[in-house]
């Protein structure tokens, strides 16, 4: 049984119709990536996913239950997790906080034992800081460990949200455009963290500009234009499909 | 019954004018800038106080009225250019309080000027009331309704058939496209903040030979307006001349058949219940954030 | 993480236990006592502000609600004094708890527009109860007792005053460095990002509202105890804006700063009363320049100018 399985999912804002009728199912572990033109409604389709935006109609299924319609932090404790095509990072906060309050639910958020220092949670919140260190090591920031969120670079930025995204130990992680905005060896390096990410077990979905990361890590593509489903398979597939090589790589070929 | 309903009626759309007015001013600046104008409670009490002292003073009616506009106009002005402009983006909250700060320093220069009396303004043509219907309608309100109308038309005229007005609504919508098209929405900022003192003042001075004025008055008619302002859906014009007129017939009718203890606190009242059942206000549009 | 951070709170702590013996006389102990009955209400205020970064308009109703429950319970109703502060707490908690959630579903300028109207009604009623709160006038406060010993002379109300402050501080300090404080700073910092790890935006914010309501009941009641006397002043919406004006020049999302701007802004009417007739515009514009040339407020600003975070 599929992970995630997505049927005639639309949403319409005013007259316009962001996505139409897209199905897709995605399988555990796999990299499944999303493509298509500019205001394809790949973004919208994440949203939806994820909470941030409710279906105008259409059913979402994680583990065959049903979650159309779940806010965002409700999913989180189905374990879904994603980062953001721009950017959605805590200025207001140090790097390692950032990755800290990713693990939001799997710490002790009691107001009171919070206040008055309870043992069992501090000692339970160091951890954390140390585990959180660790996530900042995986993803390539030790540099940026005791560093301010807003005195990073932009790349640097890109990683720390995967890294928070990470901290909730999710089952399914949707990345909006990793790389986009990075110059071609930071684009390598998120290559490769995708990569350790899938290893680890966890199923990405992945919106993505750069045609050579998306061929390179995918088991299965979607093509989105104009909101509609244009296709769906393999990279070899998808690459032969003549809608697709019409409506989209038809312009690079 | 009808007398009475009508006299209420009467007093609450007099008022009510006056709050559209603030409601105008409030509307203005914040298109123009995003920022809510504590202050500008002040220059409806600034329009009422100064007429009051230029026409002792011995100037002639009209120009007494036109300086008590001008005045305050610039007052509007160099708020904008010494406070506003060197915080540009700041956080609401800052934004908040500087012009509260502002607030507090229109309200204690005046006191110190003019003393902390209670003032009153001859009405501008007698006081003979005329009879309707059994209730009693005073002249002056006939001058705030007329001259309210007045404005709200004026305005829409110069919104909607003006070049200024247009770049001024232009800005509004997107201020980085109005200056790339060459608007200067340093003129615009500037714009917004004299002629939403001058509408505060204008409603000030109608409205003090009916209410009297003193140095701390405008503190209650400025949180008002800003009601009425909410009421409309922040950022709408016409919303806000709708609720100002709303908010004051709502007093009226509140003080004259629940409790007039209570007159104050009906506003109040009325825009939290408003933004618990429709948090836009009753004329504001819908909004999606985008991630 | 910083090893330095509880190194304010023994400087407090440090100062308040040698000030009582160098305070030259009464006057000035009963100020420090203000300053920090003030701090406390403040650190509350600035966890809504500074940290979760939503505003309040209307804390001095809550303020008021708590002080008038200690005015009148124990006067009308013969109530002891520690009931009617509970009493006052518990209401100003379901007051706060009910308007919160519609509140909470509002930003910005409406939010500020909701937590003002509040305030407004809360002490127009108390001006307008009079048979009850003695109207504008005010009313006098029964002294508190505390298991058979009364709360009365100055040196005691300093000592309870300054074990509350030192205990908030720590408190806040420990707060905002917890799950549940991150989590108030991630929705400030950015609401998207805080819910899709799982922060319930809505509930957090509500809760800390309805928490820093309740501190400011508490304080409300203490301040009507330590005063003796209580006016509807306490609860207007200049008080309101007051406490406001403390977070932010202290410095908002600062423990310390709460704890400087409260003091600052407890000595300036002293300081101002020199300018006799121009306090009101001295002190616009100290609020109008601060803001202008220092957004970030007091203690913010200079730790970034000697180079260490807090």
């Amino acid at each position: 049984m599929a992970l995630l399985d997505v049927s005639q999912l639309s949403i319409h804002f005013g007259g316009v119709k962001a996505v139409q009728n897209v199905s897709f199912s995605i399988d555990a572990g796999i990299v499944y990536s999303v493509i298509g033109p500019n205001g394809a409604g790949k973004t919208t389709l994440f949203n939806l996913i994820t909470g941030v935006y409710t279906p105008t109609s259409g059913e979402i299924r994680l583990d065959d239950e049903s979650i159309g319609g779940k806010s965002p932090n409700q999913l989180a404790t189905r374990g879904v997790a994603r980062t953001f095509q721009n950017l959605q990072i805590c200025m207001n906060m140090s790097a390692r906080e950032n990755v800290m309050v990713g693990a939001h639910l799997r710490l002790d958020r009691n107001l009171i034992k919070a206040a008055l220092r309870f043992p069992g949670l501090k000692r339970r919140d160091a951890e954390m800081c140390e585990e959180a260190a660790e996530l900042m090591r995986f993803v390539g920031l030790e540099k940026y460990i005791e560093a301010r969120a807003d005195s990073m670079p932009y790349g640097a930025l890109k990683r720390l949200e995967i890294a928070r995204a990470l901290a909730m130990k999710p089952r399914l992680l949707f990345l909006d455009e990793p790389a986009a905005g990075l110059n071609p060896r930071e684009t390598i390096e998120v290559d490769h963290l995708v990569r350790k990410v899938a290893d680890a077990g966890i199923t990405v979905v992945l919106v993505e500009h750069d045609m050579k990361m998306v061929m390179n890590l995918s088991d299965r593509i979607l093509v989105l234009d104009y909101g509609k489903k244009l296709a769906e398979g393999t990279g070899e597939e998808v690459r032969k499909n003549p809608d697709v090589i019409a409506a989209y790589l038809g312009a690079h070929a | 019954m009808l007398a009475q309903f009508l006299q209420f009626l009467f007093s609450g759309i007099t008022v009510g004018a006056t709050y559209a007015l603030a409601a105008l001013g409030f509307t203005l600046i914040y298109n123009a800038s995003n920022v809510i104008n504590f202050a500008q409670g002040e220059f409806i009490m600034l329009g009422g106080m100064l007429a009051v002292f230029f026409t002792q003073a011995g100037l002639p009616l009209p120009l007494a009225l036109l300086l008590a506009i001008l005045v305050p106009a610039v007052v509007g002005v160099l708020l904008e250019k010494l406070a506003i402009e060197p915080v540009k983006g700041a956080e609401t909250v800052t934004l908040i309080i500087i012009t509260i700060g502002a607030s507090l320093v229109i309200r204690g220069l005046t006191a110190v000027i003019f003393g902390k009396g209670t003032h009153s303004l001859p009405a501008f043509s007698g006081d003979a009331p005329i009879e309707i219907l059994g209730a009693t309608l005073l002249p002056q309100s006939l001058w705030v309704l007329g001259v309210t109308a007045v404005v709200v038309v004026a305005l829409w005229y110069f919104f909607n058939r003006t070049l200024q007005g247009k770049a001024m609504l232009a800005t509004s919508y997107n201020r980085l496209a109005a200056e790339l098209v060459g608007i200067n929405t340093g003129w615009v900022l500037f714009m917004s903040f004299a002629m939403s003192a001058a509408l505060g003042a204008l409603g000030g001075i109608l409205i003090t030979p009916i209410t009297l004025t003193s140095y701390d008055a405008g503190i209650m008619l400025g949180l008002k307006g800003f009601v009425a302002a909410v009421v409309g859906g922040l950022g709408n014009g016409l919303g806000a001349v709708l609720g100002g007129l709303l908010v004051g017939i709502l007093e009226a009718m509140g003080a004259g058949y629940i409790s007039s203890a209570y007159k104050d606190a009906m506003p109040f009242v009325l825009i939290l219940l408003i933004l618990f059942f429709m948090p836009r206000g009753l004329f504001g549009g819908k909004s999606t954030d985008r991630v | 993480m910083k090893k330095n951070v509880f190194f304010g709170l023994y400087l407090i702590i440090g100062l308040l236990l040698v000030l009582p013996f160098v305070l030259p006389n009464s006057f000035y102990l009963d100020l420090v006592i203000r300053m920090a009955i003030n701090a406390v209400i403040v650190l509350g205020l600035n966890l809504l502000i500074g940290f979760a970064g939503q505003i309040s308009l209307g804390h001095a109703g809550f303020l008021g609600i708590g002080a008038y429950a200690s005015a009148v319970l124990p006067t009308h109703f013969g109530w002891h004094p520690l009931l009617a502060m509970g009493a006052g707490a518990a209401v100003t908690g379901l007051l706060a708890a009910l308007v919160a959630r519609p509140i909470f579903k509002l930003k910005g300028h409406y939010l500020a527009m909701a937590t003002l109207g509040l305030g407004i009604i809360i002490n127009i009623a108390l001006r307008n109860e009079a048979q009850w709160t003695g109207g504008p006038d005010g009313m006098p406060v029964p002294a508190m007792g505390l298991f058979g010993f009364e709360l009365s002379s100055d040196k005691h109300w300093y000592w309870a005053v300054a074990l509350l402050l030192s205990v908030s501080v720590w408190a806040s300090l420990n707060l905002i460095d917890s799950p549940f404080g991150r989590a108030l700073r991630a929705l400030h910092g950015s609401e998207v990002a805080a819910q899709v790890v799982g922060v319930d935006v809505v509930r957090y914010k509500v809760a800390i509202f309805v928490l820093s309501a309740v501190f400011a009941s508490l304080m409300g009641s203490v301040t009507a105890h330590y005063g003796g006397f209580v006016t509807p002043n306490l609860a207007d919406f200049f008080h309101s804006i007051e406490l406001v004006t403390m977070v932010v020049i202290g410095g908002m999302a600062s423990v310390y700063g709460s704890v400087i701007g409260a003091v600052l802004l407890t000595a300036m009417p002293q300081a101002l009363a020199t300018f006799e007739g121009w306090e009101t515009v001295a002190f616009g514009s100290i609020l109008m320049l601060s803001m202008i040339f220092m957004p970030k407020g007091l203690v913010p600003t200079l730790a970034a100018k000697f180079g260490k975070g807090e």
